[in-house]
């Protein structure tokens, strides 16, 4: 008796799985298409990141990341209210774009070539650089070289700390710095307040939020050196929607839109910003 | 289909894995010394005679082993080492290390507390009565004759708590020590979260644990107190 129950489950739970199938597999068969046809998106975006993509109590979410997306998204016909937000992780967000569980990720997402074999990138359509973030009374950190010897921040699920240690950054060169291991860059910056560390390091726009959270106790040392180019996740081989995300970024910097929300974003925290036009495309492949 | 069973990245991080793998060692070995020693002397507090030892005792079980171990962690690190700058080394990687033992060991203790103190229930009071009639303090007592029969009979519940120990050892990021499941989400960031990459470290965590699990069980049989 009970095993007929148990297989009456999984053929019915087969049978959902292939009418899901069989919806994935439907119409559209690019983004741009679904987004043509029924005006509806499902966008990944961070949900943990001042300034960038972060989700509020009342549930909505903000930051520049999600506001390029929205940007985006109407270029591509789609209005705010035919939006789904869905928090892309660093650790779901290829996963996501492989099985379309979404159909956009704008979440700090760098184009790198170890990322590029499964994702189409759009854009960039921002390029961020590395930084630090120290204590303002510290006047001994100025520089990458600088870093040597000090005790900096090493999250995990992040590859920020990567660039210096092992030398992934512009000048190529490593620094031979202590590593500090945290869960998350909230407690990097308990850790550097409380002085259990000497300086945070990643992409120049997330210091900027945390810099503008704490008030005068920390800074931003203004010595970037990499080059993040902030892309838009697309399914791999989605060639269409991309060169249409492209148009999209083009036209956010000749109308200026980018600067408006940079600033809204990001005015007051020092960081200011410099583009005249959009960054040059890395093509979609 | 095949980058969803893709190994690749399990061969080339393989030396960064086995350095995790070796963290989560180093961590629950000298974790579970600790939390045996003073697993121990929390023991001898419980049954003491002496009334502010056995509410000492007490209340230390109840408070540590109702409280989440995520918050036991943090309290050392951000609490006590980040913030109230208690550090052991000005080295951060020995500091966490320590204070993640700390945590970890503080909060096992309680349980194996409770586990030492039902195999203290089980030597019959007979022979605690038989030891004091022959002079023996109560020290004595416990580490002569009761404590030994007590820690025979409860090996396989301590090899459950050992086992725990080295899963629970996965949450002490919060307390910035990197070990095995750092390495993982490290590699969920580099990689994507692919189906390979978790079942190699599940694979790992069954290295440490299994062997951990046969061993006990083998022990309990062997030292079983026949009564």
């Amino acid at each position: 008796m009970r095993s007929r129950q148990i297989g009456a489950t999984l053929l019915s739970a087969a049978a959902l799985v292939g009418s899901l199938a069989a919806c994935g597999g439907g119409e559209a068969t690019t983004v741009l298409q679904k987004a043509t046809n029924d005006k509806k998106l499902t966008i990944g975006v961070k949900y943990d990141q001042p300034g960038m993509g972060l989700k509020k109590p009342d549930g909505t979410v903000e930051g520049f990341d999600v506001d390029v997306a929205k940007y985006i998204a109407k270029e591509l016909g789609v209005e705010e209210s035919g939006i789904t937000w869905k928090e892309a992780r660093s650790a779901n967000r290829e996963t996501f774009l492989q099985q379309g569980q979404v159909d956009l990720i704008v979440a700090t997402y760098s184009i790198t070539e170890a990322r590029k074999p499964k994702v189409t990138f759009a854009g960039p359509f921002y390029v961020a650089h590395q930084d630090t973030l120290v204590r303002a009374d510290d006047t001994s950190i100025t520089s990458l070289d600088s870093l040597k010897g000090k005790r900096i921040c090493q999250v995990t699920g992040s590859n920020s700390w990567k660039n210096i240690a092992e030398g992934t950054n512009l000048q190529s060169k490593k620094i031979d710095v202590t590593l500090v291991a945290a869960g998350a860059y909230d407690e990097c910056i308990t850790k550097l307040k409380g002085d259990a560390l000497d300086a945070v390091t990643t992409d120049d726009m997330i210091l900027a939020g945390y810099a503008k959270r704490e008030g005068s106790s920390l800074k931003v040392t203004g010595a970037p050196f990499t080059d993040e180019k902030y892309g838009v996740g697309l399914k791999k081989g989605d060639k269409e929607t991309c060169e249409a995300v492209n148009k999209a970024i083009t036209k956010m910097y000749s109308d200026g839109t980018i600067k408006t929300l940079f600033d809204k974003h990001f005015s007051g925290t020092g960081l200011n910003f410099t583009a005249t036009a959009a960054p040059p495309a890395e093509g979609c492949a | 289909m095949e980058s969803l069973l893709d190994f690749g990245p399990l061969a080339e991080e393989f030396t960064t894995i086995l350095a995790g793998f070796w963290a989560t060692v180093r961590l629950s070995a000298m974790s579970a010394l600790l939390a045996l020693l003073l697993g121990t002397i929390l023991v001898a507090m419980r049954v003491s005679p002496t009334p502010v030892l056995r509410s000492v005792g007490t209340a230390y079980v109840n408070v540590l082993r109702n409280t989440p171990l995520t918050l036991v962690l943090l309290l050392s690190a951000l609490g006590l080492s980040d913030t109230l700058q208690l550090t052991f080394s000005r080295d951060p990687g020995v500091n966490y290390y320590w204070w993640a033992t700390l945590g970890l060991s503080a909060y096992t203790a309680a349980f194996v507390c409770e586990a030492l103190r039902s195999g203290v229930n089980t030597v019959p009071p007979g022979q605690a009565e038989a030891a004091r009639a022959i002079g023996l303090t109560f020290t004595q007592t416990l580490r002569l004759v009761v404590l030994p029969q007590a820690f025979r009979s409860v090996i396989a519940p301590l090899g459950s708590i050992l086992i725990a120990l080295i899963k629970n050892t996965t949450i002490v990021i919060v307390a910035g020590y990197i070990e095995a499941s750092s390495v993982m989400k490290q590699m969920f960031d580099d990689y994507g979260g692919t189906l390979p990459i978790f079942l190699g470290f599940a694979l790992g965590y069954m290295v440490l644990t299994l062997p951990t699990g046969f061993f006990f069980g083998w022990l309990a049989k062997r030292m079983a107190v026949v009564r």
